[in-house]
């Protein structure tokens, strides 16, 4: 008796899996559809994707940080034909202004017919890289530093501040995550990622695992968060945790190409491990008065006989003549918004403050 | 029992969320905005007919004679889980603008109890096929017309400003009651 209702109960589940599966296989199968772009190319691609993943696919680039979950906004493009209207999911994202102008959120929109989509041109200029690591060191608890030799093309030119996207495999499938270059723009050959291992998160703990000479993947630039090269004004940057990497990069731009620009470079960080790079910005600081450094931390150190405190009170307590700085500011969404309101209050404006949120 | 009575019955006089308040929970929380309602209400209804005709077949052609009668909640649930998921497949495919109409409640439905409800109702009566698909489609006709009818009263409501510590549930709850009361007063007509 229980053996029959065992086996009944079990086959039914079975029969029950096998039908949705192949349902899903039989009718989720949309053909192949055309997709135009900027209304002079064309290619041919398979149904039932997201459109962020057939232009993947297809070797077009599209910023995405968050990863195709929709929350960035990075992946909006304008689907002039075959989209329909935005879906729930991208009006949280998306404003009404543009979702009138036809912009649709790539990793949201699922390609079902033939569509017709423009793509900014400088998109179009992101290509992918195949590099090599050389060399991959733990610089706190948990972040690492790792630099990637370029191997095809053998160089990358990006501007101070921006990201590429790693690649790496799931289930025999790909994803990919956003990352920082911290390296200078002129050493073209080789990047640096800063990597904060995230528990269960795929891509930091997929990097953290990788070795000198594994091979990694990756396409870029992307990011509309980089240092303005022809401003004179002076430079604010604030750093949280790992936010440090894209303005380090920008302080390594600064050291070389514009030093007469003042610079203020403010650090926060938990204890005095997790201030990874300290000494390279002590020596800056020492190389010219125009580089003032100021790291800080939140928790109780009996090693630290710095400042202490989160890092928007240290700036509204040394920041001055705000009116003719501009800032970048790279952490956490609670730092962001809180040094932006310090920042406000001391004068710099609004269309200055340039951020890049994780 | 005839089948126009099953349908009438199943609509007005039994109607499956004010006589026997079942379904309760999107009842109360999706009847705000009378088109979210009557999304709820279409989705109800198509699922609650195809499952509980589903759920006859499967009771009478395998479960009976196989004499595993018992497993029939089990079963249930797991059928109406399925056709659910096949439905959102196929919505999916064909329809994109509805399956985004119906976007959560169509998954939520799998846990309603109105829809394990009225597959368990109709084999506690001993309908017949054609006699359950009545019952089934009528109840959630029923389901539909009682959230619209909620929803426009809720809409009222803005205005009327009941006693705040009735809250929003509460006076929701209490207007069902007197809905009900209206629907039943039809039970002279017919009844299940």
């Amino acid at each position: 008796m229980i053996l029959k209702s065992l086996i009944f109960i079990n086959g039914f589940a079975l029969f029950i899996g096998f039908l949705i599966l192949f349902l899903d296989k039989v009718i989720s199968r949309y053909g192949t559809v055309t997709i135009t772009l900027n209304s002079e190319k064309e290619f041919k691609a398979e149904g039932g994707k997201s459109l962020l993943r057939v232009l993947f696919e297809n070797k077009y680039f599209i910023p995405s940080a968050c990863g195709g979950k929709g929350t960035c906004g990075y992946c909006k493009l304008v689907v002039s034909e075959g989209g329909g209207e935005a879906l729930p999911t991208e009006s949280l994202v998306l404003t009404p202004k543009e979702i009138r102008q036809g912009y649709r959120m790539s990793c949201q929109l699922k390609v079902r017919s033939d569509m017709a989509i423009y793509i900014p041109p400088e998109y179009l200029e992101i290509k992918e890289y195949t590099g090599e690591i050389v060399s991959t060191e733990l610089v706190t608890s948990d972040i690492r530093e790792i630099k990637i030799k370029l191997v095809e093309p053998e160089s990358i030119s990006f501007k101070p501040g921006q990201y590429v996207q790693i690649r790496f495999d799931v289930d025999g499938d790909f994803d990919y995550r956003a990352y920082s270059v911290a390296s200078h723009p002129d050493t073209q050959g080789e990047i640096e990622i800063n990597v904060k291992l995230i528990p269960e998160g795929l891509g930091s703990t997929y990097l953290h695992a990788l070795r000198p000479g594994d091979t990694v993947y990756f396409s870029g630039p992307y990011g509309d968060f980089f240092l303005n090269t022809d401003s004179k004004r002076k430079i604010v940057c604030c750093a949280g945790g790992v936010g440090l990497a894209p303005l380090k990069a920008i302080a390594r731009y600064w050291l070389t190409h514009a030093s007469n620009r003042e610079i203020e470079f403010y650090f926060g960080s938990r204890t005095t491990k997790d201030l990874y790079d300290h000494s390279m910005f002590e020596e800056m600081a020492g190389k010219s008065p125009n580089f003032k450094y100021f790291p800080a931390l939140s928790d109780e150190d009996p090693e630290w006989d710095g400042e202490r405190g989160f890092i928007h009170t240290i700036i509204d307590r040394h920041l001055e003549g705000g009116y003719k700085a501009e800032a970048y500011l790279c952490g956490p969404p609670i730092m962001i918004d809180a040094v932006t309101d310090v920042l406000l209050s001391k004068g710099v404006p609004q269309e200055r403050i340039l951020y890049d949120k994780f | 029992m005839n089948l126009a009575l099953i349908l009438f019955a199943s609509i007005i006089t039994s109607n499956i969320a004010l006589t026997y308040f079942l379904g309760m929970c999107p009842f109360v929380s999706i009847s705000k905005n009378i088109r979210v309602a009557s999304g709820m209400g279409i989705a109800v209804t198509i699922v609650m007919t195809v499952t509980a005709s589903a759920n006859w077949l499967i009771l009478n052609k395998v479960l009976i004679p196989m004499g595993l009668q018992y497993l029939q909640f089990l079963v249930f649930i797991i059928t109406i889980a399925t056709l659910v998921q096949i439905i959102e497949i196929f919505l999916d495919r064909f329809s994109p603008a509805l399956y985004h109409a119906f976007g959560i409640f169509l998954p939520l439905i799998t846990v309603n109890c109105a829809i394990l409800g009225v597959s368990l109702f109709a084999m506690l009566r001993v309908y017949t096929f054609w006699q359950t698909v009545a019952f089934a489609f009528g109840s959630g006709i029923g389901w539909f017309l009682a959230i619209i009818a909620i929803g426009g009263l809720r809409k009222k409501l803005m205005f009327a400003d009941p006693p705040e510590n009735f809250g929003a549930a509460g006076i929701t709850a209490i207007l069902a009651g007197i809905m009900a009361l209206a629907f039943i007063g039809f039970t002279g007509i017919a009844s299940l």
